[in-house]
């Protein structure tokens, strides 16, 4: 299983070991900086690296690589997930997970590391459980245990751990009974020079905030589930209702939780709410290129298209670009050749545009690739598959919650081929 | 107020001072203190040091400074282990305290503390632990006994601790048996042979009981446990799949995996024909596909395995090519794996999209994507012939762009397209021409030398083309230069007036100025050709080429079988099974896909088959006569006897040694032909036993009286361990002639011919009678089969067993060597009904010794009906009598080489006993 794992930050540096077997000597990640050095970013450093004696495999967070040694045959999806899943209580415990926060609170990063894996088998990783035996650290925390002497680790045995839901604490209290639930949803497109769809899929979440006393019993309906035919759930739905009556029902776990993803897959139509109309050119001659894209929404339902960025990647041979823009602000980096313009919303009846000249290098021929654009954007109040909640109800508890949904979709990786 | 003030020094230094702090009255600074030891050991500095006064704050009821103490203590424990028993007495008393979390915290510490002094006071908190009241210290406890056998094995064996852990699989809490499946899967993998995880069909339903409530992590544990199972019919398969296909909608990437590895491996045994396949195959696709919208990293290993899926059952990816169209931002690795998987997916229905595609990753900016996408292109072209054209004017499109990388990649390409549709697309070689400078790279080179050479006559300045590479001839990488020996050769053949220079030029080139030997020797070869006999040299050089076949880069379907084995660990990211990479094969056990069994045939398992049937192995034991002769009338009514049946006292090895020296004497000595009775030996009783139990086998129908008893075929070479043939065989006698029925099927990818067979010699000597002839030459995937004449005149030599015989086969690839066992019945000749009256006579004359008797059990035939299905194996019936109600039959047969068997068989009706008296 997972023998040790060490941090690693992109100047190279080991800021943190753990070990759940005997030691590993640190040497062992001269065969991962070799790694790192052949790929020439840092995203493009392969996941699994064999050395002599050791299996790294890796992952690329929060400008920090997670490399986990292990010395068997133990299923690579394994150990990445976990590694995935202690960036994200990293996260949970300290807000944000980084170099800094991580060498701040070394010795809580620490001990939940030690929680979570015993021997290299995944111990304790809901984080709701985990905060039961390691509390995250806030500051009148610290004050409090400063000044009373107490301390960070709960020394009861966390009741969920055991229980037939594991996910959830006992116990639970609040004075304002509340549940939200976010519908969340991201295309993924590519679209070629001529407007047109070469692929386009719907990567959907349901997050939920739910915090309700006791033991809630919840159930959630879909006016439209069929939408829904490839889904993965928490724990904590139970799968057969699901199969019988496409109903989401569970108890669920207390706070912020990933209740469902599910992804609408390039079949079914994809509704694809911008377009981008682009005119890059370069001419052999000139030393000067054209530039001039106009963004405009396309199928919305009416609804605002805001949070627009465009950034594109500039080939190589651009050396400058000297634009206006009709709205917003824009910028290029002229060492990584990225531009970048934050357009803002989309007025239908004013399409924000972005024209101009680029200079290119004067003698060298005209650059090789066209250069793709990349698309950020948020419509709210919609789901773009048309995903629709029907009812939530609540068993098991006498009191009302307040109960709450919102809608949103977002660009994921949307990209339009020049 | 952070963690980062643990990490300040002060001039005096640190140790000093945290020494001074460790051993401080107050908690809240001991406290302090430790933190900034363990803060320092996760940076890696070394503060061993200060053991003995860290280990002091060990009494405590301070649980954090408790669980500190126990970090700092498994880190440095092994480097002072006269130290760490200091700390033996706190854990043995926190074992006993109330509070669950702080016994499962004291057996869990215990277990990582490597010293083995510790451990021998380990065993009794453990075995306490394993039964504790708590589950939370039951599943700890499980995982601190995989700790325990790293340490050390034998102890773990010798406490029992194995069998508490066995027992845990069928404890009340899922989450125990999720653990305890993971220790023993652990411990299982350092010894290979040990049947730790013995699955049956009771066990199984308890893990999949587990399944459902367990974490996650122990989901996966039990899929892959599962995985090793092989169910014993297609409904228990079905059942078992079931069961598991929830899985596939987990949020965990490797939850899902492991359950496609189960589905994909149990569908094996599902047939084709049954709804539920289909509907299996269709809820495969989307989890694949959510995979894929992962993080990278997830991504990658799932398109590792997805590339194997796609091999094994494309159907279920075939629909969804898009979801592997590369984006511009995914990281270098998971393009490159979209690539390939593309390819695989590639079909007449989609490769407009598919080159679509492909061209324009052409124009990207990573070389490395660029050069795999060019490539891609030529492979389509080769898969789908319906495509070759538009991939070939792609190819053209992007020889006009120019970049270098891009022309080099096309024409090598161009090459392979050209190898697979001769005489079709010449019309680009011009255009391919004009880019002949540009070339710098050796595999580019060589493609275009090839070009040219292979098309000669087309080009009219062919001879201009390849002098200009002749002049720089020894700076040119080998490749090359073979490339170019070969070129100008069939240049010279094609047009061999105007390039007789350049021909004596290559050649003294290769041979005299170079050291490689390689080309050394070809141009010695063409020279020669060309010297002696240039007709022959034109049918050697410029003899028509076979086609290339489709796909190049598939992975052969024995190792890919084996791969689907192993679907989401780390053979199957890197396509090669554990054996070639696990660290000194330790723990390496071969898997293979269980085999598909039809609904009505599946009571009988191969597993199930008769001991004595012949088999591809040589057994390194003779089994026991009496177990053999048991098998003997053991009709296919029941499952084989398990016990061996009375094997009387007759049975006396020492007899046997004697006879076998009496045999051997006789078979060295050919003429010796009439022997007396006696000769029968005891020691034939081994082989013959097997016959006669296939010959019992027979079943009414099968051949009962037309001919001797067939057995089914068997795999005497299995694929892997031939480069990819396989053979079955068995043995048939007819009318007076044996032969040997083989089955040969190419399961490598490549086309195998020159088929030959050898015996070694052996008992009877047997010998092929005729050559072994394969028509054609055998493609992949392609089975042929055939019947081998043989006669039993070839020379002699007593083999052990008896009956063993030694194969060799030889093809195209390489030779290979067998040995099965032949059933001695094909060896009992048609004459071999003796006299009555002779019978009586050598009957008498044998010398008790050389009697051996046996008892057939369960055979429920009468005695006319033994008779005739022994007759038409050549077992005849020279006398019947009844002896006090019993039924008395004296056989007698011949075999080959002229030896008599006589025996007696005793059959009382009513009793489905047979015994047989074999003097």
């Amino acid at each position: 299983m997972i023998h040790s794992l060490f941090l690693i930050n992109s100047s190279g540096d080991i800021f943190l070991e753990k070990h759940w077997k005997s030691v590993v000597s640190r040497s062992v990640c001269d065969y991962f900086f070799e790694a790192q050095e052949r790929a020439t970013e840092a995203e493009n450093v392969p996941p699994v690296i064999p050395t002599p004696h050791h299996y790294l495999l890796s992952v690329y967070r929060h400008k920090i690589f997670f490399v986990a040694v292990i010395q068997t045959e133990v299923p690579p999806l394994f150990v990445i997930e976990f590694l995935h899943r202690v960036v994200d209580t990293f996260q949970d415990y300290f807000g944000v997970c980084s170099e800094p926060v991580i060498k701040d609170n070394v010795v809580v990063v620490y001990e939940v590391l030690e929680e979570m894996l015993d021997n290299g088998f995944p111990l304790a990783t809901e984080s709701n459980i985990l905060k039961e035996l390691i509390k995250p650290p806030t500051i009148l925390r610290t004050v409090v245990n400063t000044i009373t002497g107490s301390t960070n680790v709960g020394d009861q045995l966390p009741t969920g751990q055991l229980s037939v839901v594991p996910w959830r604490r006992t116990g639970v209290k609040y004075t304002n009974n509340e549940a939200y639930f976010d519908v969340i949803e991201e295309i993924d497109a590519i679209i070629d020079k001529s407007g047109s769809t070469i692929t386009a899929e719907i990567q959907g979440v349901i997050d939920a905030c739910v915090k309700l006393t006791g033991m809630p019993d919840l159930t959630l309906s879909f006016m439209n589930p069929r939408l829904l035919d490839d889904v993965s759930f928490h724990p904590c739905v139970r799968f057969k209702r699901w199969e019988s009556e496409r109903i989401l029902s569970f108890i669920p776990p207390d706070g912020n939780f990933r209740l469902l993803s599910y992804h609408v897959s390039a079949q079914n139509l994809v509704a694809i709410p911008v377009y981008v109309k682009h005119n890059i050119s370069f001419r052999d001659s000139s030393s000067l290129g054209r530039f001039e894209i106009t963004v405009g929404p396309k199928q919305t339902m009416g609804k605002i298209v805001e949070g627009v960025i465009v950034t594109s990647q500039m080939p190589k041979g651009v050396l400058n670009m000297s634009l206006t823009p009709s709205q917003g602000t824009h910028t290029f980096d002229p060492v990584t050749k990225m531009l970048s313009w934050d357009v803002g919303k989309i007025n239908p009846q004013k399409l924000p545009s972005l024209k101009g000249t680029m200079s290119l290098q004067a003698g060298a021929s005209k650059p090789d690739e066209n250069p793709t654009i990349n698309l950020q954007f948020k419509i709210q109040q919609l789901a773009i598959s048309g995903l629709k909640v029907n009812r939530l109800d609540m068993y098991g508890e006498k009191y009302k919650p307040f109960k709450g949904i919102k809608y949103m979709t977002k660009a994921g990786k949307f990209q339009v081929r020049t | 107020m952070t963690d980062s003030k643990y990490f300040t020094t002060t001039k005096k230094g640190e140790i000093f001072e945290l020494k001074a702090e460790l051993n401080s009255d107050k908690k809240e600074k001991k406290k302090e203190a430790v933190k900034k030891v363990i803060a320092s050991m996760t940076v890696g500095k070394d503060v061993s040091a200060l053991f003995p006064d860290v280990v002091n704050c060990m009494q405590t009821d301070n649980l954090e400074l408790k669980k500190l103490v126990y970090l700092y203590l498994m880190n440095y424990a092994k480097s002072q282990p006269d130290m760490a028993i200091m700390a033996v007495n706190t854990f043995v008393k926190d074992c006993e305290d109330p509070n669950p979390l702080i016994r499962a915290l004291a057996v869990r510490t215990m277990g990582c503390i490597r010293v083995d002094k510790i451990t021998e006071y380990l065993c009794e908190p453990l075995r306490k632990c394993l039964k504790d009241e708590d589950p939370y210290v039951r599943k700890t406890a499980a995982v601190c006994v995989a700790k325990l056998h790293d340490i050390n094995a034998q102890l773990v064996e010798d406490q029992g601790f194995l069998d508490t852990l066995k027992d845990l699989i069928s404890d009340s809490n899922p989450m125990v048996v999720a653990n305890a499946v993971a220790a023993l899967s652990e411990i299982a993998e350092s010894h290979p042979s040990s049947n730790l995880l013995d699955l049956n069909p009771q066990s199984i339903n308890k893990l999949l009981t587990a399944l459902n409530e367990c974490t996650e992590w122990g989901q996966i544990f039990i899929l892959d446990c599962l995985a090793n199972y092989t169910p014993k019919d297609d409904r228990e398969a079905q059942s078992i799949c079931e069961r598991v296909t929830p899985r596939l909608s987990h949020a965990n990437s490797a939850v899902v995996l492991s359950a496609v590895k189960v589905l994909m491996k149990f569908m094996e045994m599902l047939s084709k024909d049954l709804d539920y396949y289909g509907t299996l195959l269709k809820k495969l696709a989307p989890p694949l596909v959510t995979l894929l919208s992962a993080e990278p990293e997830l991504q990658y290993v799932a398109l590792r395995n997805i590339n194997l899926i796609v091999q094994k059952r494309p159907e279920i990816l075939k629909h969804e090519m898009k979801v592997f169209f590369v984006k511009y931002n995914d990281p270098i690795y998971v393009k490159l794996e979209k690539l390939d998987i593309m390819i695989r997916l590639a079909s007449q229905a989609n490769i407009a999209q598919v080159l679509a595609e492909l061209k324009e990753y052409a124009t990207e900016v990573d070389v490395d994507f660029v050069r795999k996408a060019v490539r891609a292109i030529g492979r389509c072209a080769i898969k789908v012939e319906q495509s070759a054209e538009r991939c070939v004017s792609t190819l053209l499109d992007l020889i006009q762009t120019k970049v270098n990388y891009v022309v080099q990649e096309a024409i090598v390409v161009i090459k392979d397209i050209f190898r697979k549709y001769p005489n079709k697309y010449e019309s680009v070689i011009a255009t391919l021409c004009e880019n002949l400078d540009s070339l710098d790279e050796p595999e580019a080179r060589a493609a275009m030398i090839w070009i040219v050479g292979e098309y000669a006559e087309r080009i009219d300045n062919a001879d201009e083309l390849l002098e200009s590479f002749l002049e720089g001839f020894h700076d040119e990488s080998t490749q090359v230069q073979l490339q170019l020996l070969t070129a100008i050769v069939k240049l010279f053949l094609k047009k061999p007036t105007e390039t007789q220079e350049l021909v004596q030029q290559v050649l003294s080139l290769a041979t005299q100025d170079s050291d490689n030997p390689d080309l050394r020797d070809r141009g010695y070869i063409y020279w020669r050709l060309l010297s002696t006999d240039p007709v022959a040299a034109k049918e050697v050089v410029l003899a028509e080429k076979p086609l290339i076949s489709e796909e190049t880069d598939l992975i052969e379907p024995t190792l890919l079988d084996e791969l689907i084995c192993y679907i989401g660990t780390l053979a199957s990211v890197y396509h090669k099974p554990p054996s070639a990479f696990v660290e000194g094969g330790r723990g390496v056990v071969h898997k293979s896909l269980p085999p598909r069994t039809a609904s009505n045939e599946s009571t009988e398992s191969p597993e199930t088959a008769p001991a004595g049937a012949p088999s591809g192995e040589q057994p390194d034991v003779i089994p026991s006569q009496g177990d053999l002769l048991g098998d003997l009338l053991n009709l296919d009514l029941g499952p084989p006897v398990s016990g061996p049946p009375l094997a009387t006292s007759s049975v006396q090895m020492g007899a046997v040694d004697l006879l076998g020296g009496g045999l051997d004497s006789l078979i060295g000595a050919p003429n010796f032909v009439t022997p007396p009775a006696a000769t029968a030996p005891a020691n034939l009783g081994a082989p013959m036993g097997s016959g006669l139990s296939d010959l019992f086998d027979l079943t009414s129908g099968v051949g009962a009286l037309s001919g001797s008893y067939v057995a089914p075929k068997a795999i005497w070479l299995p694929a892997m361990k031939a480069k990819g043939l396989e053979i079955l065989g068995t043995f048939t006698r007819q009318v007076g002639s044996i032969s040997m029925d083989l089955q040969l099927t190419n399961k490598a990818l490549q086309v195998m011919t020159d088929f030959a067979i050898q015996f070694n010699r052996n008992s009877f000597g047997l010998a092929p009678a005729a050559p072994l002839q394969v028509h054609a030459p055998l493609s992949p995937n392609q089975t042929v089969e055939l019947s081998l004449p043989l006669s039993t005149v070839g020379s002699v030599m007593k083999m052990e067993p008896l009956n063993n015989l030694q194969v060799a086969v030889k093809n195209n690839i390489d030779v290979f060597y067998f040995s099965t066992l032949y059933p001695l019945h094909i060896l009992f000749v048609e004459d071999g009904k003796m006299d009555r009256q002779v019978f009586l006579a050598t009957w008498k004359d044998i010398p008790n010794e050389n009697e051996a008797q046996f008892q057939i059990r369960d055979c429920p035939l009468n005695a006319e009906a033994v008779s005739s299905r022994l007759q038409s194996s050549n077992i005849f019936t020279v006398a019947k009598r009844t002896v006090e109600g019993q039924d008395m039959l004296y056989q007698s047969l011949k075999l080959t080489n002229g030896i008599w068997v006589l025996a007696e068989l005793r059959i009382q009706p009513g009793n489905p006993s047979f015994t047989v008296s074999c003097p």
